[in-house]
């Protein structure tokens, strides 16, 4: 059966992934698996008295080893504990928000290989946008998001600080295949049926444009959506920025990483920019 | 891609700068010994120690191990220098690195899987006492002094570093080496130092191109020393890059490690260094000190030729006796004291294979014979043990007419003169039925021993009749395994 998964880690954001995915899986009625990934890279280095002393003498390399061994064993164990305060704590949050079928479970490694090897029974994938180790940085981005996104193909949820159930969501479009595909996805799940959607593509005015807005608003009024269609021009993310916050709107829906990482280097990325800078938590779709 | 080089560079720079620097003292020493042990210029080793380190640290599959010149591969070339010289012996260095790329090409790090931990051991520990008989010439026919500077080294080496704090911060064998220097110098001892063992190094290295004739004799000179040269650089680098990934619990791409270390070898070559591998006593002191990343390797070489080059009339300096007692202390820390201990405890063949790859280095100098042997023994050992899986059971009917035999188990080679000796042929019957259901037939030698049994029954004129033969002989096939589904291979192994 295909699950809601949650990334819980130590951040600020944790319960607001928790109340997001709560949220999702009571809207999909899938159950939620709430995740720990243990990634040695990411626990604090552990204070080893640098020994540069540079000889070896009787038995050093046994000797290293054993020393080495636990200083791992004891941050794994330490983490581990931490790791399970974290789950519990997440799996009261998502109760109380009624979320039923709630599953906890920790994983060694690096997070990108967890979930991939989870993809197979995942249908959304539900995480913070930074972790913990930005936790005091207003808009920076996670390191481990835009690896995630680019890896998954299924969609993925970004919460950021402050979320609650959202009420009126809008889509970004632009015509690109990327976002024919995000639209197909919408308006096949169960998601967000009953939410007021806001269509709104960005790009000069033009007969293309118009019917390319048209089809994708009848697209979604056929799935039952409540549709709101608006063509407007200028820069994407400024553009979208503001719309979102004349509108009240509470969570962005976008198709995601349309193009390579080469072109992302030579123009930059608008999905980059959005994840980036929204104010609202966003529902990026492969 | 990016975040993997960026992680294999920079996760840890204090900790690599730090080992990496640590490290290069040591080398120097090393680096220095090596090439006289081999009959070079120290500076042949020392620029190889440079180019091997700098390249091995962009190009090696295994991030904070140290590679360098070393003592097992200087081993391999005295006869190569003392008859033929330099230049073929940089030639050699370049066909090593060509070889070994090969390698990596047709992944024969792989093979390393077929190297017993017992031939490992007796690796690690018959290069420990070829580095210790590589230092007995510095103290033979030599008067107290020597004696007495090679024991106060050690001394200082072992005991500087229990001293609070400043004895974890100064590595300690470089203590000795200033000290020692300085003692000979205020003392004028006439001993010998490292300037009389020939030309240091007074620039960075240059190109050139081995002056040797391109033609097929100088191969055939080559050739022979190439691939032992290449064999052992590998094995070495395998076995230390075993020990880094047990140490700091991370991987390597083995494969990748044979390339770069063929490409840090013509690097060295054309740059007039020897031929070098990895390095299991400095890669150990590199984790030891902190040392995690791909800088350290770096900084080990860039800090060695910068501080040679500078150096190079304080070196000359360095009396052979502190040298020696710096390779003392690496030839104990590289042998691997628990196998003494361990050798209570584990089984004898694991013993003698571990012995005899000792014995075998330590008789022929060369550690590539050595492991030929240790893994030969190892296997047939291994081939022995598994031959007693095989039991034949067998009952008669009630006349004592008929017979059937039951196969349960391994038939090859090893074990297919007891197959053959389990039939009573001197038995009057009429007909014999031999059940293979339940035996694995892994070669021709087993096919054979059965085909002479069938003919001995039909001699005495007994009837015979196999059951299951297809599907014990399933095994034979040379590509066994490799293809076929894990379930595949079950289903024949479980007994069908």
């Amino acid at each position: 059966m295909s699950k809601v998964i949650a990334c819980i880690d130590g951040s600020q954001v944790a319960m607001d992934v928790c109340d997001a995915a709560a949220w999702a899986s009571l809207k999909m009625r899938a159950p939620l698996d709430l995740l720990h990934v243990l990634d040695k890279d990411e626990y604090p280095k552990a204070d080893k008295q640098s020994d540069l002393s540079g000889n070896i003498g009787l038995g050093s390399r046994e000797h290293l080893l054993e020393e080495l061994t636990e200083l791992d064993a004891r941050r794994s164990k330490l983490a581990l504990e931490h790791g399970k305060l974290m789950l519990e704590d997440a799996r009261q949050r998502v109760e109380a928000d009624g979320a039923e079928a709630v599953t906890t479970h920790q994983r060694h490694g690096s997070l990108l290989e967890t979930l991939q090897e989870a993809q197979q029974d995942m249908r959304l994938l539900v995480m913070g946008r930074q972790g913990e180790a930005h936790d005091n940085q207003a808009h920076s981005l996670g390191s481990h998001l835009e690896n995630v996104v680019r890896a998954m193909d299924k969609p993925i949820m970004v919460v950021v600080p402050g979320f609650k159930a959202p009420s009126r969501f809008m889509f970004a479009y632009d015509g690109s295949k990327t976002a024919q595909k995000a639209l197909d996805k919408l308006a096949q799940s169960p998601l967000l049926k009953g939410l007021e959607c806001h269509l709104v593509m960005v790009a000069d005015e033009d007969d293309k444009h118009l019917s390319d807005l048209n089809s994708a608003e009848d697209r979604l009024k056929a799935a039952g959506y409540q549709v709101k269609a608006t063509l407007k021009q200028g820069d994407v993310q400024p553009v979208l920025s503001a719309y979102q916050q004349q509108q009240g709107i509470d969570l962005l829906v976008m198709g995601a990483y349309g193009h390579s990482r080469i072109r992302q280097f030579l123009v930059g990325s608008n999905t980059a920019k959005m994840v980036r800078l929204s104010d609202v938590s966003m529902l990026l779709l492969r | 891609m990016f975040q993997n080089w960026r992680n294999d560079w920079f996760s840890n720079v204090r900790g690599d700068l730090l080992a990496g620097t640590v490290v290069a003292l040591a080398l120097i020493p090393e680096a220095i010994a090596f090439s006289i042990i081999a009959g070079v210029d120290p500076k042949v080793g020392l620029y190889a120690s440079f180019c091997i380190a700098v390249i091995i640290a962009f190009t090696g599959g295994r991030p904070g191990m140290i590679s360098a010149a070393t003592g097992a591969m200087a081993l391999l070339m005295v006869t190569l220098v003392k008859e033929h010289g330099l230049e073929y012996l940089l030639a050699a260095t370049l066909l090593t690195g060509v070889l070994q790329i090969g390698a990596g090409y047709f992944k024969l790090g792989d093979l390393m899987r077929f190297v017993s931990r017992s031939v490992v051991t007796g690796f690690v520990n018959a290069l420990a006492i070829l580095i210790f008989m590589a230092q007995l010439p510095e103290l033979t026919n030599v008067t107290w002094h020597v004696y007495a500077m090679t024991a106060a080294g050690l001394g200082i080496i072992y005991l500087f570093p229990l001293l609070p704090r400043i004895g974890k911060v100064i590595p300690s064998p470089l203590v000795t080496i200033i000290l020692m220097t300085l003692v000979a110098m205020a003392l004028q001892l006439d001993i010998r130092t490292v300037g009389d063992m020939g030309e240091l190094p007074d620039t960075l290295p240059i190109f050139l191109w081995p002056d040797v004739p391109l033609n097929f004799e100088t191969l055939a000179i080559i050739f022979p020393y190439s691939i032992g040269l290449a064999v052992v650089g590998l094995l070495e680098s395998m076995m230390t890059a075993t020990i880094i990934d047990d140490l700091t619990d991370t991987g390597s791409d083995k494969n990748r490690e044979c390339k770069g270390q063929g490409i840090a070898n013509i690097g060295a070559g054309l740059f007039g260094g020897m031929a070098g591998c990895a390095m299991i006593g400095q890669s150990v002191i590199n984790v030891k000190s902190g040392g995690r990343g791909r800088l350290s390797t770096f900084v080990a070489g860039l800090f060695l030729i910068v501080m040679v080059v500078f150096l190079d009339d304080w070196i000359k300096q360095i009396p052979m006796a502190a040298l020696v007692a710096v390779m003392i202390m690496v030839s104990i820390g590289t042998f691997s004291w628990d196998s003494l201990r361990d050798m209570k405890k584990h089984p004898l063949s694991t013993n003698v294979v571990m012995v005899s790859t000792v014995v075998v280095v330590v008789a022929t100098h060369n550690l590539a014979i050595g492991v030929f042997v240790g893994v030969l023994l190892a296997s047939l050992f291994f081939a022995n043990k598994v031959g007693h899986f095989l039991i034949i059971k067998s009952e008669a009917n009630e006349q004592e007419t008929e017979r059937s035999y039951r196969i349960v188990g391994q038939v090859f080679f090893a074990s297919s003169d007891k197959f053959t000796a389990a039939f009573d042929f001197k038995e009057a019957l009429d007909k014999v039925t031999i059940d293979l259901s339940q035996a694995h037939f892994w070669d021709i030698t087993s096919v054979t021993a059965l085909d002479k049994v069938v003919i001995k029954f039909r001699r005495e004129g007994t009837e015979v009749e196999l059951i299951g033969m297809n599907e014990a002989s399933a095994t034979i096939v040379d590509r066994f395994g490799v293809h076929d589904k894990p379930e595949e291979v079950e289903k024949i192994l479980a007994g069908h």
